[in-house]
């Protein structure tokens, strides 16, 4: 059976055997840089595609369909197209903060990548605190959109950082306590506690209703975290023609755009690794039989699955809503969604107190 | 253009903006007497005017304490050059004004001329252009609905919109030669006789809009953040609609009596059933719901013609040489944003003396400032779309 | 409400004003210094005359008269009404008090014809630059640069 688990072990046990401890740390990371470097690469280049087709599929029309076999390659040109196009620093920009900013969207972006468990025993670091860690380090980006923002010098991108400084604060609340949910529910913070504790069937199923409402909220509160539509107030293209990024061309709006979709693949990711199991296959109680059967699909195949379903999920939102303004949005947060789910976390103490969970 | 790139920022700014009192503002957050406001320009480009209007916002925070419109960028000053065109002539310049009703523009033309010339246009030629014009409007306000649904956020149904649209603009361009600038009507009729095909593509075309207006409300009007954005927003109540002179489906949202076809009733519609749609609520919610409900009267309408349209001649005879008699001819239409008139004073030549149209956008823009004071910036955007303005319609 | 019933009314108050009727509508013929008071009156109860749809302005090469036509949402009636004013010094009492769409038209007919409304609240050229010369719409305004004339 295919396993990414087999290739690590052989490869930590190979460097092992012929370097020492710090010679084996130092290759390691080397690796987990590439892989890292590399898999931000293809997310970009695949997410992007598959948002164009999800669109087209939703509107009625076909998509990209002309440069490779169904446009694959579309998404490769159009990097080739930004990498030649001249990054633009507008004269009364601050120009250390504006060139600093696309970078500090996605080292935020990549830092949240190492807890992230892919598939069993793939994991870059598994931290005893791994979901404080996330909901920790991702409420950093907005520290990039408000450098984006402010550098710009333009009264469009001001506007839009200052939208997002609220938005993605106040939707941290909602989110960090949906995760709570789930701690309260493992009695764990590291991923992996997370993970093995869904064995017997994932959180979704396990935890009843309350579960299935933090989940609901942890999806609204993800979206609001990426700027996505129906949130996407930072952007709001008929507002603030671009948001805070109106001033950006080139490779340095392609790192934010970038950014966006790999910080929709770490909100997918993590959603799936909580609610859905993470790499653990669909596992029912005790039937030992099916989930035997289950197993033989590899854990890579289920994790990945997961998330682009809903990675799915997302771009159905932003290709059939309109957008909320911005009152409404944060009315939706602090009106609605932060008291429900104080009042869900309280539910879901009492079936961890009580073991009514299955 | 090089030479002014290369002057110092001042300059070129106040080059730009030669009503420096009000753009100065513009170029600093802090001025006096908005100490702490924004102001912002929104247009000439930008993504929600569609077209080449330019606001100037003052917002306080995120609320809009001052519109000020600024127009000029696409006036091509057609009432003057009409001045020196000859009445067969002036026509084709019209439909460059409401170019997504550009029918109704040339109807409005042609009905004064024939006014004046006292010419009687046949039946089929009247059955023609009512068709015609309804159709227009159902054009008209499917653009209109995929780009508020587009100035929301969402852009999905603009694709929705565009399939039922194109539809009609093949007929357009089957009978007319144009799809957009049609230039159909002429003073006594219309300039060619309808394509064979014309009937049954229309009939076609009714069962494709039956069919598909059900989407429309699924996919936008029940969505509860479309609500939320449309309900309450960009109030105008009735007595404002009546002094700021606003027509159409604007005037109509708020419960205005004010359909030309019905209260001074042109062509045939007298003879046809359908219903002046209104609303009472005067939010933005009640200016599209007049629309969407407004494309299903015009289906009716379409209905009750199509099937019927007489025989004989599409054109009466006229003169080749078009002289009006001394005088002021006024003739209004309802055009897809309300309220069109064309006022030609005539000397006796044979081209106008003046001509002045009345353009329903021109009206319907000088409420805005009235309607979005004090609400937040996206409801600017959700009020110009329900406005649904055409700027070279405002420009002229 | 008739055409009689206005033409007693507003001869009741501007003895001076001629009518005209070979139109479809009422034409009244004023000068401009009685635009003002007839404005008042005309809106108001009984006339209810609240609906002013078109504001525009003609050149007649001696003198201009800016042209209101009106019409009445309850009775549905509808006049027009010609204010003579000054061709080297037009002006007009404003009538965007009155009805607040004329304070655009009123912009409009500022920029193209170079008539001053008087008391107008904020009276800037709407559609020229402010460094623009010339009246455009006026008859013996000539561009050579930008032909309109064929």
């Amino acid at each position: 059976m295919f396993s990414l688990q087999g290739i690590t072990n052989g490869i930590q046990n190979f460097l092992k055997a012929n370097f020492g401890a710090t010679g084996v740390l130092i290759i390691e990371s080397v690796i987990v840089m590439m892989l890292a470097i590399t898999l931000f690469a293809t997310l970009g280049l695949v997410l992007v595609w598959m948002e164009r087709k999800v669109a087209a599929q939703m509107q009625i029309r076909s998509g990209p369909n002309r440069v490779g076999p169904m446009g694959i390659f579309q998404t490769s040109a159009d990097t080739l197209k930004l990498i030649l196009k001249e990054g633009l620093t507008p004269d009364g920009a601050d120009k250390f903060l504006f060139n600093l900013a696309p970078f500090v969207v996605m080292i935020v972006a990549m830092l949240l990548l190492a807890p992230i468990a892919f598939a069993k025993g793939f994991q870059v670091w598994d931290i005893n605190i791994g979901v404080l860690y996330v909901s920790a380090v991702s409420s950093l980006s907005v520290i990039g959109i408000l450098m984006a923002g402010l550098a710009s010098n333009n009264k469009y991108s001001l506007l839009g950082a200052m939208r997002s400084g609220a938005q993605i604060v106040s939707y941290e609340l909602s989110a960090g306590l949906s995760i709570l949910a789930i701690v309260v529910l493992t009695g764990s913070l590291q991923i992996g506690d997370i993970i093995n504790a869904q064995q017997n069937g994932w959180w979704l199923f396990k935890g009843h209703i309350p579960v299935i409402i933090a989940f609901i909220i942890f999806m609204i509160a993800a979206t609001a975290e990426t700027n996505r539509a129906p949130f996407d107030m930072a952007e709001a293209e008929s507002e603030l023609t671009a948001g805070f990024h109106t001033e950006y061309s080139g490779m340095k709006f392609a790192l934010f755009f970038l950014a966006e979709y790999i910080n929709i693949f770490i909100v997918c990711a993590i959603g799936a690794t909580l609610f859905l199991g993470g790499w653990m296959p669909f596992h029912i109680g005790n039937w030992q039989g099916f989930n035997h059967i289950m197993d033989f699909i590899p854990s890579s195949v289920w994790f990945f699955a997961k998330t682009f379903l809903l990675i799915f999920l997302i771009m159905w939102f932003r290709w059939t809503f309109p957008r909320l303004r911005v009152d409404q949005l944060l009315n939706l947060e602090w009106k609605y969604l932060l008291p429900i789910s104080l009042f869900n976390l309280l539910l879901v103490t009492v079936i961890a107190i009580l073991g009514w969970h299955f | 253009m090089i030479k002014k790139a290369n002057r110092k920022p001042e300059e070129r700014n106040q080059h730009m903006y030669s009503e420096t009192e009000i753009l100065k503002d513009t170029t600093t957050i802090t001025a006096n007497g908005t100490e702490g406001k924004l102001v912002i320009n929104v247009g000439p480009q930008h993504p929600a005017t569609h077209g080449v209007l330019h606001l100037v916002i003052t917002l306080n925070g995120e609320t809009i304490e001052k519109v000020e419109p600024h127009l000029g960028y696409i006036h091509r000053s057609i009432e003057k050059m009409c001045e020196s065109l000859s009445y067969r002539q002036f026509i084709y310049v019209t439909s460059r004004m409401d170019y997504l009703s550009a029918h109704m523009n040339n109807h409005a033309c042609s009905m004064t001329v024939e006014k004046a010339l006292q010419i009687e246009v046949p039946t089929r030629a009247q059955y023609i252009r009512v068709l015609m014009s309804e159709l227009t409007r159902i054009a008209s306000h499917e653009l209109w609905w995929g780009a508020l649904a587009m100035d929301l956020g969402a852009f999905t149904p603009f694709f929705y919109a565009f399939r039922e649209r194109e539809t009609i603009n093949d007929i357009m361009e089957q009978t007319c030669g144009a799809r957009l600038t049609m230039n159909y009507m002429v003073p006594g009729g219309v300039m060619a006789d309808i394509h064979p095909s014309f009937q049954q593509k229309v009939k076609d075309f009714i069962k494709l809009f039956k069919s598909n207006i059900d989407e429309y409300d699924e996919l936008v009007t029940g969505n509860v953040i479309f609500q939320a954005r449309m309900k309450g927003v960009g109030y105008l109540s009735k007595e404002d609609a009546i002094s700021y002179g606003c027509t159409g489906p604007v005037a109509r949202g708020s419960g205005l009596n004010c359909d030309i076809r019905k209260i001074y009733p042109y062509e045939i519609y007298n003879q046809v059933q359908f219903n002046e749609i209104l609303e009472t609520a005067g939010d933005c919610f009640a200016r599209y719901s007049v629309r969407i409900r407004e494309m299903k009267e015009s289906i009716k309408i379409i209905e009750q013609l199509v099937d019927n349209i007489p025989e004989g001649e599409f054109q009466a005879k006229t003169k080749a040489v078009l002289k009006l008699p001394k005088g002021e001819f006024y003739t209004r239409v309802e055009t897809a944003r309300g309220e069109l008139g064309v006022y030609i004073v005539s000397e006796g030549g044979t081209t106008p003396y003046r001509i002045k149209f009345r353009s329903p956008g021109f009206s319907n823009l000088s409420a805005l400032e009235h309607m979005v004071k004090g609400s937040k910036l996206g409801d600017l955007m959700a009020t110009m779309g329900t406005l649904d303005l055409v700027i070279p319609d405002i420009d002229r | 409400m008739t055409n009689e019933e206005v033409k007693e009314f507003v001869s009741g108050i501007h003895p001076s004003a001629s009518f005209d009727e070979t139109g479809e509508w009422l034409n009244i013929n004023i000068e401009a210094l009685e635009w003002k008071r007839l404005s008042r009156v005309l809106r108001n109860p009984p006339f209810n005359f609240d609906y002013l749809f078109c504001l525009t302005c003609i050149d007649w090469k001696t003198f201009m008269t800016v042209v209101y036509h009106m019409s009445s949402t309850i009775h549905r009636h509808t006049i027009v009404i010609k204010a003579k004013v000054d061709r080297e010094d037009p002006k007009i009492e404003t009538a965007s008090d009155i009805w607040r769409t004329a304070e655009f038209h009123e912009r409009e007919v500022y920029d193209l014809f170079g008539v001053r409304f008087v008391n107008h609240p904020d009276l800037r050229r709407l559609i020229l630059t402010d460094d623009f010369e010339g009246y455009p719409l006026r008859k013996d305004f000539d561009d050579p640069i930008n032909m309109i004339k064929l």
